[in-house]
């Protein structure tokens, strides 16, 4: 995949989602996390190569079905992505929106999911006028609310404290128990540490997929040299 | 999901997707609502003219004068008064009205003044005939009654002014329809120009729109939705300047010359529709406007 006439961002990539899987994407800045995400969130096209996304080939896919495999997909972005003259509560329902429904149709729902979120008071809130953890929240609930099958987070802890990273973990990690299969991007090994899951370690435009802990045959660390901005290089391997 | 209470929903109705653009419009209903007024003056104009000249053909077509030419050593009021009575017996004339001399004097006085004329200036007299509805202008009949009389007469059917003013009236037609149609063609480029501003000004929305799952027509719809609204609030305050301005041209002194070029306002019931139809029309026209020029740039996103 590359952006115009420019280099080559990714390539030679090959791996499969499982449905009802967790997987961590991770790799130093710059490596094409985001860009691997746009391909699978479909808001890219594979410049070569082909994507399976529900069984149809996302190159050859008529533009007037892009919109049907999209609500199939929930996406958390690193930057959020909320439209700061919308409150919570519209923010929040945007995807049950766009498909035509009525708000009386699915009001209730959506207050119910700002509750289970921690933002069953802020509701009529602007976006702009809350924390960086309460906008995560706000673009998790976006996400979520429309109950998609796959829930991409691209840097869903970038923005907020350790604490509130780790309530964000176990939220992604209940909608996964759920049935959503989650594809969780980040450079915080600490996260990817916690969680028996496969990690995929974008490097230089390559993946590298590793199974999870238990189902390795042997103790395999991860690569210490993409993950210096963390730390040091010895807080980085298992 | 927890046990704790769930909270109402907010009250009211769900917010505009599209941000409003704060006065980024502004400039955008000056110049559709100076669109419109140009377009409804160019509307009044050519409906004016065309009434004017089907009133001035209607008079000339159902309406013939005869003149009677000044012969010496005969008397020309009465010949002009035996004109009159012959042309009352040929079939397809319903009246003749022989005028005297005073007419023909009256008619030339804008040129020559009053009083002026000396009273032997030969003068020729004019008999106006009018014809039944619908008849067919019997001049040929006519001219060969008065020959036959040995009166020194001509029948003038107008067919020469009718023409003119009927082409002048058809140009007015053209005119009118082309600045409508090329008004019109400049307020959609312009919509179309500003919809597309509007929508890379808000890519951020159109973007969360679309991962959402949002289709082009729904995307399209929120903009044309807008420019409807914008078009019909222009094309009022558009409307409603143009009958103001033609009440004005109306009520002043217009010159007569000057009356077959301007509108005539006048509170029919063609009119008020015509006026009445301008902000829908312009509410429309920016809508399709709008909505082409969107759906035509998101066929070019993926």
């Amino acid at each position: 995949m590359r952006y115009g006439r420019g280099p080559e961002v990714l390539r030679d990539l090959s791996f499969d989602l499982p449905r009802g899987s967790f997987q961590f994407l991770t790799g130093p800045s710059g490596a094409g996390k985001t860009s691997l995400l746009k391909l699978i969130y479909l808001a890219m096209k594979p410049s070569s190569g082909s994507i399976s996304f529900f069984g149809q080939d996302t190159a050859t896919l008529p533009r007037e079905d892009l919109p049907l495999l999209r609500r199939r997909v929930g996406v958390v972005f690193q930057e959020f992505k909320l439209l700061n003259h919308l409150s919570v509560f519209d923010n929040a329902a945007l995807p049950l929106r766009v498909t035509g429904r009525k708000r009386s149709e699915y009001a209730e729902d959506v207050a119910e999911l700002l509750a289970w979120v921690g933002l069953g008071d802020r509701m009529d809130a602007n976006p702009a006028t809350l924390s960086g953890g309460e906008q995560q929240r706000v673009a998790i609930a976006r996400a979520v609310v429309a109950q998609p099958e796959i829930l991409i987070a691209d840097e869903p802890t970038g923005n907020v404290d350790s604490d509130m990273a780790m309530r964000l973990l176990r939220l992604f990690v209940e909608l996964n128990k759920l049935g959503t299969t989650i594809v969780f991007a980040t450079h915080d090994l600490q996260l990817v540490r916690l969680l028996d899951a496969p990690v995929m370690t974008l490097s230089n435009g390559h993946l590298h997929i590793r199974p999870p802990r238990s189902q390795r045959l042997r103790p395999e660390p991860l690569e210490s040299e993409v993950y210096v901005e963390d730390g040091p290089a010895e807080d980085e391997h298992e | 999901m927890s046990d704790r209470q769930i909270p109402p929903p907010p009250k009211g109705g769900a917010g505009a997707l599209l941000p409003p653009d704060a006065g980024r419009d502004r400039p955008l209903f000056l110049v559709a609502a100076i669109l419109v007024f140009l377009a409804c003056i160019a509307a009044l104009g050519a409906r004016g003219a065309i009434v004017q000249a089907q009133a001035w053909t209607s008079d000339l077509e159902t309406s013939l004068t005869i003149q009677i030419r000044p012969v010496e050593g005969r008397d020309t009021e009465a010949d002009a008064r035996q004109a009159a009575e012959i042309a009352t017996e040929i079939e397809g004339i319903a009246a003749a009205t022989a005028h005297g001399r005073d007419h023909a004097e009256a008619l030339i006085a804008p040129w020559l003044g009053q009083d002026n004329l000396p009273d032997d200036l030969p003068l020729p007299l004019l008999v106006d005939v009018e014809l039944n509805p619908g008849s067919a202008p019997p001049v040929e009949a006519l001219q060969s009654a008065l020959d036959e009389a040995g009166l020194a007469a001509s029948v003038d059917d107008h067919a020469r002014w009718a023409g003119a003013v009927k082409r002048a009236a058809g140009l007015a037609r053209t005119l009118g329809i082309s600045l409508l149609a090329l008004l019109m063609g400049a307020a959609a480029a312009v919509i179309a120009f500003a919809a597309r501003a509007s929508l890379a000004a808000r890519i951020d929305v159109i973007d969360a729109l679309h991962l959402s799952g949002a289709e082009d027509g729904f995307i399209a719809q929120l903009f044309q939705r807008r420019f409807f609204m914008l078009g019909l609030k222009s094309g009022t305050a558009g409307a409603l300047i143009a009958v103001i301005v033609s009440l004005l041209v109306s009520w002043g002194d217009t010159p007569a010359d000057m009356l077959f070029f301007l509108p005539r306002w006048s509170m029919n019931p063609f009119e008020l529709l015509m006026l009445g139809l301008a902000p829908l029309l312009s509410g429309a026209t920016a809508a399709l406007s709008a909505r082409l020029a969107v759906a035509t740039d998101l066929r070019q996103r993926w």
